[in-house]
């Protein structure tokens, strides 16, 4: 199941597992990454806390947390090569996976079909 | 993801524009839409911040290639003496400036400062001499009160004249001599910082041979009505790419350059900023027009002297930039910061992030190393010479 938020960042839910990263959307807006730092395994955040940051030549943003629970992995490719979240921001540039600590957040977040409203609302803006 | 929480300068989208502040748009507008660009607002002005390569790509390209930049917001002016004797109207200049403008020979370009009386930088300023005439640039944010200024100071001896209707273009990198000689071959013949009034497709242009990137190139001043034919002309050449004002930041980092708002303000004097190199002898103590320029007792001293703070090159040890108003320590533990990053990024051509900031008594550190904090962890950065890449100017 693929879950949004309205920070452009993408989740999939597999199980009680959540793999997120950032949006096709996103990426594009960024530009080409330069550097990636991601959270520490084992480390528990709320919702909404800074989990990681994604830097582009310019400018240097926060990625949030999107739901609370644990920081089970990180993917190490992203910050041997960060143009991986360029280039395939939905696949291979995933960002960390987090253990769901409670599930009623997940339910809330947006749907695919949702977020490509979100989108069009912004690219006509 | 929130875009941009911490993002220095130009970063702003367009929708965030306070309505009923009119943005005022360059000639070449309507090219920058056709190629793609994505506008930002900038010191009044709608420009392009990058096109959809990107400003990585960009970055790359004008090292590789040659890069076109719309600089049209810049300020331009003319000088004249109002008697004709161009020399009054140096000797006006040498007033406000601490460079040697007498002996600026026609057919020559010079880096100034327009400093202040407490030795500060009110801007920096490209300032050329054609014939009878003064040709000065000026930085786009800072041009109105640089006009009232210079008339202020001026105007007895000199008339001052603003060229509204100019566009100002650079062309930047190790092709672009090749392709502006295409349209005008007489350009082969400059070397760094000659300046000509040139003829390029039927347009009266004044061409440099300067630029903001460390690279070669040229700086072409050009009628406004001209600057679209021109860029398209030029454009045509696949050498060359339309470049934004986020790779043109990334360059000058790279090339060790002054940003007038970052490195450079009211409070910075030359000597803090590591440009005495622009104040010649002639100016100096000693010098047979020494001083007679705003803020030159205490600029003499601190040539005399040094000064209390130096903008320095840094090299962060890790793969994070350490970004604008970073605050610099001299150990890991330490609370009293002993500078600031006044420009800090990812160096596309360094591969590897770099800064520029000020640091108190950077000669007394150990191991010529500065920390900074990012993300609450205190990070080493390495005291560098500036630039960063070597410069290829045609000198």
């Amino acid at each position: 199941m693929l879950k949004f938020t309205q920070d452009h960042e993408w989740l999939l839910i597999e199980g009680d597992s959540a793999t997120i990263g950032i949006t096709q959307y996103a990426q594009e807006q960024l530009g080409d990454l330069v550097f990636v730092e991601l959270p520490k395994p084992g480390r528990s955040v709320d919702a909404g806390a800074a989990a990681a940051v994604v830097e582009s030549v310019k400018a240097a943003s926060d990625v949030y947390a999107p739901i609370a629970g644990e920081i089970v992995e990180i993917n190490q490719s992203v910050v041997d090569e960060p143009s991986l979240v360029n280039s395939d921001p939905m696949g291979k540039g995933w960002l960390f996976k987090m253990k769901i600590a409670d599930r009623s957040q997940v339910e809330a977040l947006m749907d695919e079909q949702a977020y490509h409203a979100v989108i069009d609302k912004a690219a006509s803006a | 993801m929130r875009h941009g929480t911490r993002s220095c300068c130009v970063g702003a989208d367009m929708s965030e524009v306070v309505a009923g502040e009119r943005l005022k748009r360059t000639p070449l507008h309507q090219l920058h839409l056709d190629l793609g660009a994505r506008m930002v607002p900038f010191a009044g002005y709608e420009m392009p911040v990058q096109y959809p390569n990107g400003i990585l790509k960009e970055h790359l390209h004008v090292r590789a290639a040659a890069g076109l930049f719309d600089v049209s917001h810049m300020g331009q002016f003319e000088i004249r003496s109002r008697n004709g004797d161009s020399e009054d109207a140096a000797r006006a200049l040498e007033s406000i400036v601490p460079m040697d403008i007498l002996g600026l020979a026609s057919g020559r370009q010079r880096y100034a400062l327009l400093t202040n009386e407490d030795g500060g930088v009110r801007d920096d300023l490209m300032i050329a001499r054609l014939g009878e005439r003064f040709l000065i640039v000026a930085n786009a944010a800072c041009k109105d009160a640089d006009e009232a200024y210079l008339r202020q100071t001026m105007s007895r001896a000199c008339t001052i004249e603003r060229l509204e209707d100019r566009a100002l273009l650079a062309l930047q990198g190790p092709r672009a001599e090749a392709a502006l000689a295409r349209l005008a071959p007489e350009v082969r013949s400059m070397r760094f910082m000659d300046l000509r009034a040139v003829e390029v497709m039927n347009a009266a242009c004044t061409v440099s041979r300067s630029g903001y990137t460390g690279e070669d190139g040229f700086e072409i001043s050009l009628p406004a009505s001209h600057a679209e034919a021109v860029a398209q002309a030029l454009l045509e050449n696949s050498d060359v790419a339309m470049i934004g004002l986020g790779a043109r930041d990334s360059l000058r980092l790279e090339a060790g350059l002054c940003l007038y708002g970052s490195e450079l303000d009211v409070t910075t004097t030359p000597v803090e900023a590591a440009l005495e190199w622009s104040i010649q002898k002639v100016r100096r103590a000693g010098g047979s027009r020494e001083g007679n320029f705003p803020g030159a007792p205490k600029i003499l001293h601190q040539l005399a002297n040094g000064a209390p703070r130096r903008r320095v090159g840094l090299r962060p040890e890790g793969r994070a930039p350490i970004r604008r108003g970073a605050e610099l320590f001299s150990d890991q533990d330490t609370a009293d910061a002993i500078g600031v990053i006044t420009s800090g990024g990812y160096g596309p051509s360094v591969n590897a992030p770099v800064a520029m900031g000020y640091v108190a008594r950077a000669g007394e550190l150990t191991g010529g190393r500065v920390y900074a904090d990012l993300r609450g962890t205190r990070v080493p950065l390495r005291l560098s010479g500036l630039p960063f890449i070597p410069t290829t100017y045609k000198r």
